[in-house]
């Protein structure tokens, strides 16, 4: 068998099991759609009468930031679960049985990404259950998907440079809670101009906003440039760093 | 399984330091192929970082590890294919069945389908799992878990394992079940590394045992051998009452008494002719032995000498059955029992 078929073999191996994990695991994926569509309810019910949001339906303005949040929720399971694979050692064995590095990791950022797709997916459609009116024509909805599944990637590589550095499973589940956190410090619920001075400034800076209004625009069917070329060069950043760290750890780390 | 012959595992001047901790201190080893060799040591001694540089997962400070006769450094690949591994915690699937724990092995080393069902199959059966076979490995017991952890070891056929700490926290029974295996596993002509804290699980197993202590070895040798390193053997006569033992203990002056046990300790190493010249001086005196018995330090006593854990040395003399580790009592006394 040839390397690299040998690798592509490792890998569809790997991705069954991540995918066996997430069938037999349902909490994770449950958690990570619950806690979202909870949110989504307080805020569009709850909050979002109060917020003036440039006189948009709440609903359409809050759906992308519900979206943002997802993935954020999304990937404590996975930061998780590729620490419970360094700490039992079944990793170890991986490495021992000469299995590709990337087919390992590629395997557990490829199941986050598909758990997170389909925990967004059932978002979007209680979203529009509750009244959410995307205006975006069909080559919009594919930038949507686009957008989604390069943030997810990214935020996927990150997940798994924490798991594999963290020490024990309350480490990995703490490491991801900025990423839960930064939708808050975005302009994913509210707009930042009404943010206090610092806040502002990190929520501008941050990259959930660009990612999180290049959403907002192609949804409502009006996408503009410059918060998109933002958002891709946020993602394609901190995929490569996450997927440099990874690779760093997992090759150190015996 | 391939029989190797020769040398299966060699290193020398094995190094490996974390900052400024030394973890391992220079090792040497060389280990023959087909055969038990034991690593003894307390926790932290350096056990589980010379398995992880043998087994290509920590590339080592300094030194030379030649596994399988292949370059631990330069030729990883050839050595992780002669190679399984079986850690100190079972790197096991919990959320997968057992089967398909074996099954994921079987795929990782591209084995055709058909194969690795059998493969799977045979080490359910042997590793007596089949019963457990569908269900999640979370439900497996400790002692199943090992067992399934040592099975997907063994799907590839390796001619060296490294076992580490294997029986840490089981239970007894469990323990004689995966020693009963190690010993098939020898049998079929596998070389096996063991790291074990458990002297008495080195002196079942081993036919060499290496003594580690803070990244060095500070005793090596057969376990009959290791024993013979600290004073204590002695010969043990039991007589059936005060007389007898008083009469005793008059022929052989050098002897020490235990009135509450009616016996007399002897010192001497077990060999044939001290035997003979003890029996010939106790029948030249008509002295009456009830029961004659071997009894040689244990490896608690070489353990707890070597590595100046015992408080002291003087302890371990010849009150050997009193040392700390748990263990069945006929391992104490070679029994060379001769009833007079």
């Amino acid at each position: 068998m040839s390397a690299m078929a040998a690798s592509v073999a490792d890998f569809s191996t790997m991705l069954q099991r991540n995918f066996r994990h997430t069938l037999r695991n349902p909490t994770a994926l449950f958690n990570a759609v619950l806690f979202p569509i909870v949110m989504m309810l307080m805020f569009v019910h709850v909050f979002g009468g109060s917020f003036d949001v440039g006189g948009v339906d709440y609903i359409d303005y809050a759906t992308p930031g519900v979206i943002m949040m997802t993935i954020g929720y999304g990937v404590s399971a996975t930061a998780v679960a590729v620490q419970s694979d360094m700490a039992t050692g079944i990793i170890n064995r991986f490495r021992v049985m000469d299995v590709s590095p990337s087919s390992v990791l590629i395997a557990h950022v490829i199941a986050s990404v598909l758990r997170s797709l389909a925990a967004i997916v059932l978002v979007v459609l209680i979203a529009l259950a509750m009244g959410f009116r995307p205006d975006a024509n069909p080559l919009q909805w594919l930038g949507v998907l686009g957008m989604i599944l390069l943030a997810l990637f990214a935020i996927g590589w990150l997940t798994v440079a924490l798991g594999l550095a963290a020490k024990t499973p309350e480490n990995a589940g703490f490491a991801v809670v900025p990423l839960m956190m930064l939708p808050f410090l975005s302009n994913a619920f509210v707009q930042t101009d009404n943010m206090g001075a610092g806040a502002r400034q990190f929520a501008e800076y941050q990259p959930f906003s660009p990612i999180t209004e290049t959403l907002r625009g192609l949804l409502a069917g009006d996408p503009s440039a410059s918060p998109a070329m933002q958002a891709v060069g946020w993602c394609v950043g901190l995929a490569l760093f996450g997927y440099l760290r990874a690779r760093a750890k997992f090759t150190n780390r015996a | 399984m391939a029989v190797m012959f020769g040398t299966a595992i060699a290193a020398s001047g094995l190094r490996k330091a974390y900052k400024d901790k030394t973890v391992l201190d220079g090792i040497d080893l060389d280990v023959p192929a087909g055969t038990v060799f034991s690593m003894l040591g307390p926790n932290g001694a350096g056990k589980t970082t010379t398995v992880n540089v043998l087994t290509t997962l920590l590339v080592p400070d300094a030194g030379k590890a030649v596994v399988a006769g292949h370059d631990v450094a330069s030729d990883t690949r050839a050595v992780r294919r002669a190679i399984g591994v079986t850690g100190q915690f079972a790197a096991v699937d919990d959320l997968l069945t057992g089967e398909e724990n074996l099954l994921m092995m079987a795929k990782l080393l591209h084995l055709p389908k058909a194969e690795g069902k059998q493969v799977a199959g045979r080490l359910l059966d042997r590793f007596d799992i089949a019963d457990a076979a569908g269900k999640p490995v979370a439900t497996y017991s400790g002692g199943m878990r090992r067992r399934l952890d040592l099975a997907m070891t063994l799907v590839s056929r390796p001619q060296i394992i490294f076992l580490d700490e294997p029986t840490t926290g089981l239970d007894p029974r469990s323990r004689l079940t995966l020693w009963a295996i190690v010993r098939e596993l020898v049998a079929d002509g596998v070389t096996i590394f063991l790291t074990t804290q458990y002297l008495e699980e080195a002196d079942k197993l081993a036919d060499r045992v290496a003594v580690l202590d803070h990244g060095r070895i500070v005793a090596e040798g057969t376990p009959a051998e290791l024993k013979r390193k600290v004073p204590g053997s002695h010969i043990r006569l039991r007589f059936r009452d005060q007389r007898e033992l008083h009469a005793g203990a008059a022929v052989l002056p050098g002897a020490t008494r235990d009135d509450d046990a009616l016996s007399l300790h002897v010192p001497g190493d077990g060999g044939m002719k001290t035997y003979r010249a003890l029996l010939a001086r106790l029948d030249e005196h008509a002295v009456d032995v009830e029961e004659m018995s071997l009894h040689t330090p244990d490896l608690d006593d070489v353990f707890l000498a070597l590595t100046g854990n015992a408080s002291d040395p003087a302890d371990t003399n010849g009150t050997s059955g009193t040392s700390g580790t748990s263990k069945t009592p006929d391992t104490n006394d070679t029994n060379t029992a001769v009833n007079a």
